[in-house]
């Protein structure tokens, strides 16, 4: 075991049993440096909660061990609790208590002295945006708010390290870029974050390392351009003016150029080795084929597209979730929180 | 944060850890006391019920229940005291199976406190809500007839006994509530429990008119010696019987020592 590791994971396994055996981690490996910030990344079922929730020692693993800080998650569970924070994927806070005293039973929780947590609380309540709430129940928060106020609490003893379970789920945009800078700022003085995240757009913007995982294991790992460097070089995106136009054009193009586009919506992806003489040939053959079309870009590819090349096997659709950000489908916020 | 290493989670010396232990039960307890404040009309319909059952049973079944030397009210009103905590212990099974499926537990978990805190604080805040119950249930009673016949320190000696059995009691609900899969199923799952156990114990009409078989039970269960035990102290005169307040404190030993031990398994094994 090395010392510049924060965490570290070997060989975890997890096997549920409601109903039908569900592997949730199935041979689990991850190490996370000291002071980075690491993207578990994965479709939904893939095993990143049971991951982060064996790391912060709330569930036991079948097999395997994990050390935080050079503490044994099984041995040392009372020191790696004092050593971590963990905000979860739902907003773990006590609504019938206001922000405020959410935030100082969770700082006298930690064994801070009163005043400590007193003090700590509204450090974070301002730095939150929650001062004005910090009187309410939580019952009366909207969405965005309690997931602020649920981060908040997870920052409350200063953990050297922070596990974050989809931490921006449910918020809108500007929260979301809060949340980003205040989670640059963590880094920046030192403390190390595993963030699971369905957004690609999230771990491109933050995570030094990025692990894919899909059923339980570890499909793919290295820093974002090391991924994208992984995939072809360029992707090739051509637009129609209409779905109908681009699915018979990608007949035409696979026929072409042996090797299918994938559509979303009236746009085909071609993700090649050679991109400009691609773009060249797809030209070509489109406009011998009498196709109109409305644009034609190269671009590197996204996260979106290693995603997708690495759990090939699901239909777009199935992603569409995890697919999101880059297609403006996202779903930052519900429409009442919008209203609140 | 940067100067923060593994230097300070040191390995602590007992006395130490059973003091945060102690302090993160106070700081659970006064969560869940500030929760229930936060609902006013749970605190009222919970105290509703058993100021019914006062009512019911003075009025209603009271004169087709004779009892031996004394007055029916002044019967009674121990056995609705015990009836009362007893049903208490139903708030620990359903704020448990709250605590739980709001994920709040899962916080708590990730936290360096006390495992024991959140059972603990849990049980502690229903102790704390049972005495408040009792007091309101004291005044009722004295209005609608009750006496303290055999002096004030033995009312609160029964009490104390009653308080103390509940509180073990508490204990054994708590697995209900890690057990079941939701609060209402917590509460579905505790009144079969609760309902045996505090009707066929003498609380409401003397054991003695009760068929032979069930005799047996109604005066040996914990209940029924619980109620016996503070019979004997409130009442007292032909009621007086001091081997039933020892008892009724052995089985509350008992019970805590079982339930609290199964139900801090029941705690780690959630999740």
């Amino acid at each position: 075991m090395t010392d510049d590791l924060a965490i570290s994971a070997r060989g975890l396994v997890k096997v549920f049993n409601r109903g039908t055996t569900v592997r949730a981690l199935d041979g689990f490996d991850l190490s996370v440096r000291k002071g980075t910030v690491t993207g578990l990344l994965g479709p939904n079922g893939s095993g990143k909660t049971t991951a982060v929730r064996i790391l912060a020692t709330i569930l036991a693993a079948d097999e395997g061990t994990a050390e935080i800080m050079g503490l044994d998650v099984n041995k040392n569970s009372a020191d790696v609790r004092r050593t971590i924070g963990l905000a979860g994927q739902y907003a773990t806070v006590d609504e019938n208590l206001t922000g405020r005293e959410n935030l100082r039973m969770v700082g006298q929780l930690t064994h801070m002295t009163k005043a400590t947590a007193k003090l700590k609380a509204e450090e974070l309540l301002e730095r939150f945006n929650l001062l004005d709430a910090g009187d309410r129940t939580v019952k009366t928060y909207s969405g965005g708010m309690r997931r602020r106020l649920d981060l908040a609490a997870a920052l409350v003893a200063e953990p050297p390290v922070l596990f974050l379970d989809e931490p921006t789920t449910g918020l809108d945009p500007q929260s979301r870029n809060d949340l980003w800078e205040i989670i640059e700022q963590l880094v920046a003085n030192g403390t190390t974050v595993l963030l699971t995240t369905q957004y690609l757009e999230e771990a491109d913007r933050l995570a030094e390392d990025i692990v894919v995982i899909d059923k339980g294991k570890v499909i793919a790992k290295g820093t974002p351009a090391e991924l994208k460097a992984q995939l072809g070089t360029t992707v090739v995106e051509v637009t129609f003016a209409s779905h109908e136009a681009a699915i018979s054009a990608s007949a035409v193009l696979e026929e072409e150029l042996k090797k299918s586009p994938m559509r979303e919506g009236a746009m085909l992806e071609l993700t090649v080795e050679n991109g400009p003489k691609v773009a060249a040939d797809v030209l070509r053959a489109l406009d011998a084929a009498g196709y109109d079309i409305l644009g034609l870009a190269l671009r590197e590819p996204s996260l979106d597209d290693v995603f997708l090349s690495l759990t090939g096997e699901r239909t777009k659709a199935e992603l569409a979730v995890a697919d999101a950000p880059r297609k403006g489908r996202r779903r930052t916020t519900t429409p009442e929180e919008v209203a609140k | 944060m940067s100067g923060v290493t593994i230097a300070q989670v040191e390995k602590l010396p007992p006395a130490q850890r059973l003091m945060w232990a102690f302090r993160d039960m106070k700081v659970v307890t006064w969560r869940n006391l500030m929760a229930s404040l936060r609902i006013p009309e749970a605190i009222f319909f919970s105290s509703l019920q058993p100021i019914m059952f006062v009512l019911l049973f003075r009025y209603v079944f009271g004169g087709a229940i004779p009892v031996p030397g004394v007055s029916y009210v002044n019967f009674l009103m121990p056995g609705i005291f015990v009836q009362t905590v007893c049903f208490g212990a139903v708030a620990t099974a359903i704020g448990l199976s709250e605590d739980l499926s709001k994920g709040l537990i899962e916080r708590f978990r990730a936290l360096p406190m006390a495992r024991s805190a959140v059972l603990a604080g849990r049980t502690t805040a229903d102790l704390v809500r049972n005495i408040f119950v009792l007091v309101i249930l004291t005044v009722v009673g004295i209005l609608v007839g009750f006496r303290l016949d055999n002096g004030v320190l033995n009312f609160l000696l029964g009490c104390l006994v009653m308080i103390v059995f509940a509180y073990s009691l508490s204990w054994g609900f708590a697995i209900i509530g890690l057990k079941a899969p939701n609060a209402e199923t917590a509460q579905l799952m505790s009144f079969p429990i609760l309902f045996p156990i505090t009707f066929a114990s003498g609380a409401f009409a003397p054991v003695e008119t009760m068929p032979h078989w069930l005799q047996t039970f109604a005066t040996y269960q914990p209940v029924g010696v619980v109620v016996a035990a503070t019979r004997s102290l409130m009442v007292g005169g032909p009621f007086l019987d001091t081997t039933k307040i020892y008892w009724a404190f052995a089985w509350s030993a008992v019970l805590l020592a079982v339930f609290s031990v199964l139900a801090v398994r029941s705690y780690r094994k959630v999740g």
